[in-house]
């Protein structure tokens, strides 16, 4: 039997349990800490090696006087000479043309799931959305043949290739404008309520401007998403070397397709267009997640 | 003119109001206001859901004409579609083609790549909620989704021209003192780059985003009060994911893991680039070649131009359509609510 003294109070009862974990939880927690780390190196490390391979073997050809200005037309396979520009419009003109035709569509249908739909179609809507954007790239554009080509007997063009790409991007634009739409507070829309202004104007004049900024984000994405897309255009339209400005017939380059036909070029200057143009993409590509990524910074909506 | 009005201000429920015709003029005045909104509110309605129905549609609609397209040349074909290896559509009026191996090589590229992503996208998803400092977690995440913003064709070349070189002696060691494993043993390929096991380590870095961002994502959700529990009872950061982060996100974990295995089994152009065309069937090898559903397809389709041999290449379509439905519906039925995308 000890009295209790002064200095023993300002002792503490027992150990701070820190001290008490034992060897073996500790080096647990280190190799899980560790093993967690190195994932994340594992994960970038193709990252950087695909980039720095692109940009080291891509850069010469950009770097050429006539690589942005000019076509393949009339250039032999081993000479280093030529450009890409009608590739590059090629990829934009098909991701504009199915912009067009996915993003109000899109739009609606997210309109649809957030602020009318109830039930099963609603389920099954959102569930088909899921689906659809797990459909591969050759499915949808194995569809479009079959339904368009095939049967409808429409030429190949690049028309045909947006409608594939709209398939692709559809579910995109889909899911990104429903969650900025259900991030509009319900505030907004019972105040348009309590002012007598009809659904359909309320979500036109209140909800969508406020989620405007995020659904041009999502857009964007979606964009950046489909133009590296190659399976459509191998299976919807044929490779030009020369400029076509006419998406609805004749064949039409577009960067992809421009890589996967000089992969068949056995001449090194095959190789110098092949990666020129991977870079060429890389930075297309780049400039709209940048772009999205800095539009998604004023896309904060007032809680 | 006011009993018009009269007529229109007992209920809402005008659309069956004979005295509302479409082509009628509504004149600019308040009271008039009400059945040209409602018939807005109808029309962007019809919109709405319109756009909602054409989504369920334009999936009904895929399935349906990949069938008709399909059908007559899975009639003429001579060959039993399922177990046949071999496929060959050179001969319109003599078409043998099977699936076999088609399935094989998509299934053992797909799983292989899984296999290899699984451990590393959840060790990356952890690190980015639990491990990485808060303010480079978000920088963090959008570099491992950038892996996701590179086009597949740029996987492709970088996959056979830089990559199977450089992991070559791996394949070669793998071989060499595992070859005992069926796996590992020779396949029907005289050269061991540009096999299954190369376009797997390809379709690996392809998976790897999306499996961890949905694992990220429902990470991210587990409750607070559950990890501030475990850490009130003195757990280590290890500790803490066992007991509160994992048993939360394991659903979600998976079902990204189904959403990642989708896209892996429908990977057209750099699987086409990558594994190599082989003339001998498959031999259950991680070092054979040969063709998936999708990349066979890419490869054909310069030559769609009949329309038996192309139906043959549409069935193959189909089967493809089918399996990746199949687990994506899998995914979203496991994720249950928590995954959005």
């Amino acid at each position: 039997m000890s009295t209790v003294t002064g200095a023993d109070l300002e002792r503490p009862a027992s150990e701070p349990p820190t001290r008490r974990i034992s060897l073996s939880r500790r080096i647990k927690d280190n190799v899980a800490t560790v093993l967690v780390s190195l994932a994340f190196l594992i994960a970038v490390v193709p990252l950087v090696w695909v980039l720095v391979t692109v940009v080291s073997r891509g850069a010469p050809a950009l770097f050429s006087a006539d690589w942005w200005g000019t076509s393949l037309s009339g250039i032999l396979p081993e000479e280093y000479e030529g450009g890409v520009y009608h590739a590059i419009y090629g990829t934009l003109i098909q991701a504009l043309i199915a912009t067009v035709i996915a993003v109000p569509i899109g739009i609606l249908a997210a309109i649809y799931l957030v602020e009318y739909g109830r039930g099963a179609l609603a389920r099954t809507t959102s569930f088909m959305v899921d689906i659809l954007a797990g459909v591969p790239s050759i499915v949808a554009a194995l569809f479009v043949f079959a339904a368009f080509i095939s049967i409808l007997g429409a030429p190949q063009s690049a028309f045909m290739v947006s409608l594939a790409l709209v398939l692709l991007m559809l579910p995109v634009v889909i899911r990104n404008t429903e969650e900025m739409l259900r991030l509009v507070p319900d505030r907004l829309r019972e105040s348009a309520y309590a002012l007598g202004i009809p659904k359909w104007k309320t979500i036109l004049r209140i909800v969508l401007p406020t989620a405007f900024s995020g659904t041009v984000t999502g857009v964007m994405l979606a964009i950046a998403r489909i133009m590296g897309e190659t399976a459509p255009v191998l299976v919807l339209v044929g490779y030009s070397r020369a400029i076509n400005y006419d998406p609805f017939q004749g064949n039409m380059a577009s960067l992809p397709l421009l890589m996967y036909s000089e992969l068949s070029n056995p001449e090194a200057a095959g190789q110098y267009r092949i990666w020129g143009a991977a870079l060429t993409l890389i930075i297309i590509i780049m400039i709209f997640q940048v772009g999205a990524s800095l539009l998604s910074r004023f896309s904060a909506i007032p809680k | 003119m006011s009993e018009r009005i009269e007529q229109r201000a007992p209920g809402s429920e005008g659309e069956e109001d004979p005295i509302v015709p479409s082509s009628s003029p509504v004149p600019e005045s308040t009271p008039r206001r009400a059945p040209s909104s409602r018939r807005g509110e109808s029309v962007f309605r019809f919109l709405a859901s319109g756009s909602g129905v054409l989504v369920v549609a334009a999936i009904a609609l895929i399935g349906l004409f990949l069938l008709i397209q399909a059908v007559p040349s899975l009639m003429a074909n001579n060959a039993n579609f399922f177990t046949s290896p071999e496929f060959s559509t050179g001969d319109a009026n003599n078409l043998s083609f099977g699936i076999r191996d088609l399935f094989l090589v998509t299934v053992f590229s797909s799983v292989f790549a899984l296999v290899l992503a699984m451990p590393v996208a959840l060790g990356v998803a952890l690190f980015l909620t639990n491990y990485a400092p808060k303010q480079l977690s978000r920088p963090f995440a959008y570099v491992v989704d950038l892996l996701a913003a590179v086009p597949s064709i740029i996987y492709g070349l970088w996959g056979i021209l830089v990559l199977a070189p450089a992991i070559e002696p791996i394949a070669r060691w793998l071989n060499t003192n595992l070859g005992w494993i069926f796996l590992f043993r020779t396949g029907n390929l005289p050269v061991l780059s540009g096999t299954i096991f190369t376009g797997g380590v390809v379709l690996a870095v392809m998976i790897l985003p999306i499996i961890t961002a949905v694992s990220r994502e429902v990470f991210a959700q587990t409750p607070r009060f559950q990890i501030e529990a475990a850490k009130a009872l003195g757990a280590t950061r290890w500790e803490v994911i066992r007991m509160a982060t994992l048993p939360y996100g394991r659903s979600g974990y998976i079902a990204g893991s189904m959403l990642g295995l989708g896209r892996a089994l429908g990977e057209t152009i750099a699987v086409l680039i990558v594994i190599r065309a082989s003339t001998s069937p498959m031999t259950f090898s991680l070092f054979d070649g040969g063709y998936t559903f999708a990349s066979l397809i890419a490869s054909a389709a310069s030559e769609f131009s009949q329309p038996l041999p192309t139906g043959a290449y549409i069935s193959a379509g189909l089967v493809l359509f089918v399996l990746t439905f199949v687990v994506n519906a899998l995914a979203r039925v496991i994720a249950g609510g928590k995954v959005n995308g």
